[in-house]
């Protein structure tokens, strides 16, 4: 019976990964998605036929609970919000994971067994690993949907608190493992790992929350892993490894994308205001002028052009803008020309978030471009429309000694025209001022994104 | 004891490489769903939950279990139907929508 059951597993974890590599273009994806959730009810209906159930009412009364919660977050959250949203599913793997961990600690207590030394290892990193999560995520959720400030909270001697509670809950993992039958102590690694996850992510600004998002989406991976080397199942150590590796892989693409290293996001407290050294410290202080354009003008250009690349960054995820970058490309396209988008890969709040927001209003995905495919083709282009981006457009970025040194960059200012859509003349997240503005070949168009755009397709579509 | 530990491991580390191969391979304009579906899958958890739940337990398991079960259920169930939603999104051609 054992062994037909881990067939079974088997068989979920296989479904698993080809759901996973049918991933891997546009075109199969959703049927990717689609056998991975066959693999996940093979998996529940196996556990459930092959283990001898007692208490079928509380099982029933939270799958329903469950799946009606998860259902109502599925269909009613705006893309705009998927950030949050994956953010708190995080953390709702991680907690259960933590407290499957805790339930099984308890059950060795109260029928008084020994816990052996390889069940209590992973038992305990669980409860650790799966209450950070926990935790962490939902200050990662309070913070992208502002109900916690956004901005780095940071305090006296906050690396060294969060240091020596990383070493307690260090030190009471190991007491625990040797002895197992302490609860109080249990008590407290659970209590300090969930305050650790709330005290490690506060610090953190509200721009760096994609990579935290995607370290926390390999830590609920991990967790469950670790869940499965307690119960030893097979099945929770394949799944979770898998997703312990895919949230690996994207903290290290964002990381990239944002020019910084791990242990910087984590204790670097960036984007305090505290980083202004750059900022109005332009070279030899000459006066820097920009030049400013207007709607008519910025519509005649875009008319007339024939390559037209799109650049979407933040602002325009935050302005909602999308739709109106679509009904504009429409126009230009109507007209003959041609409009790509180009994405940065820490555009937008998460990985890969714009090119969702695109394709909700409507963009066909072949004409989303990654950065190392649409660099090339800038130089071919005649407008480069900057909507809501900043530093990853910098040309700074390319001249040693910036802050920005090093950072990927979109090459926008080797397009014929820039037009950069902007509030202010604020400087970006980096805090650092931005040559682009001040090339001859860049106009600036103040406002915000919407109207910006909004106006511009009412000029374009009055342009014969 | 130990030799069965080393084995759980051994299918963790695999599974992990596993991992790096497949996820390498996913374009970064799938980079959100990748994570709203890994995620779902992390969701496995479950099957710990539902095993805890079943067995003959105390009342402060029981609870435990059927919390877990919950949030479980909330990942698997929300992950899945979050990414399908979005993936029904990604169009070659806009006008087929409709």
């Amino acid at each position: 019976m054992s062994a037909l059951v881990e067939l079974f597993y088997l068989l979920a974890a296989v479904l698993f990964i080809v759901g996973l590599k049918r991933l891997s273009s546009p075109a199969t994806a959703r049927s990717g998605n689609s056998w991975a959730s066959v693999g996940m009810l093979i998996a529940i209906v196996a556990t459930l036929a092959f283990n001898r159930i007692i208490s079928w009412p509380w099982i029933i009364a939270g799958v329903l609970v469950g799946s009606a919660i998860g259902g109502i977050f599925a269909r009613t959250v705006k893309m705009t919000a998927m950030p949050q949203m994956v953010a708190l599913l995080n953390g709702f793997g991680g907690g259960a994971s933590a407290l499957v961990a805790a339930g099984e600690y308890l059950r060795y207590q109260s029928e008084a067994l020994a816990i052996p030394i390889n069940v209590g290892v992973s038992m305990q990193l669980s409860v650790l690993i799966g209450s950070v999560t926990f935790s962490g995520s939902l200050i990662a959720f309070g913070k992208l949907q502002e109900l916690v400030t956004g901005k780095a909270v940071t305090y006296p001697l906050q690396k060294t608190l969060n240091a020596v509670m990383f070493l307690a809950t260090l030190g009471l993992l190991v007491a625990l493992v040797v002895s197992p039958d302490q609860l109080p102590l249990f008590l407290a690694l659970a209590g300090i790992a969930l305050l650790l996850g709330v005290l490690s992510v506060v610090p953190i600004g509200g721009a760096d929350m994609p990579v935290v998002i995607s370290l926390l989406n390999s830590y609920s991976g991990l967790a469950a892993a670790m869940t499965g080397f307690v119960i030893n199942n097979h099945g929770l150590i394949i799944s979770g490894a898998l997703v312990g590796a895919s949230g690996l892989i994207l903290t290290n693409i964002m990381c990239k994308g944002m020019n910084r290293s791990l242990t910087n996001v984590l204790f670097g407290a960036f984007g305090t205001g505290g980083t202004a050294t750059a900022a109005a410290v332009g070279p030899g202080g000459e006066e820097k002028t920009v030049r400013q354009v207007g709607v008519e003008d910025a519509a005649m250009m875009l008319a007339y052009a024939q390559n037209v690349i799109v650049v979407p960054g933040y602002g325009l995820a935050v302005a909602q803008a999308q739709h109106d970058v679509r009904e504009m490309a429409d126009v230009i396209e109507g007209r003959g020309g041609v409009v790509k988008y180009a994405i940065h890969p820490v555009a937008g709040r998460m990985p890969g978030h714009m090119n969702v927001l695109l394709a909700e209003a409507n963009v066909p995905y072949d004409k989303l471009k990654d950065m190392d495919e649409i660099n090339p083709e800038f130089e071919r282009c005649d407008v480069a429309l900057v909507v809501g981006a900043n530093d990853v457009v910098n040309p700074d970025a390319r001249r040693p000694g910036s802050e920005l040194s090093g950072m990927p960059i979109l090459d926008v200012d080797k397009a014929k025209h820039v037009i950069v859509m902007k509030r202010s003349m604020n400087p970006g997240f980096a805090g650092i001022d931005n040559p682009l503005f001040y090339l001859e070949n860049t106009s600036m168009f103040f406002g915000s994104a919407k109207d910006s755009l909004a106006k511009l397709v009412k000029e374009l579509k009055q342009i014969d | 004891m130990i030799e069965e530990l080393v084995g759980l491991l051994v299918i963790f580390v695999l599974a992990m490489f596993v991992g790096f191969e497949v996820i390498t391979k996913v374009p970064p304009t799938l980079h959100t769903p990748l994570m709203s579906g890994s995620n779902a899958i992390s969701g496995i958890a479950i099957i710990g939950a539902l095993i805890l739940t079943g067995q003959e337990n105390t009342m402060a398991t029981s609870i435990l279990g059927f919390i877990a079960v919950v949030f479980a259920m909330i990942n698997v169930v929300g992950g899945f139907l979050v990414t399908d939603r979005m993936l029904r999104m990604f169009k070659r051609k806009p006008q087929e929508r409709r």
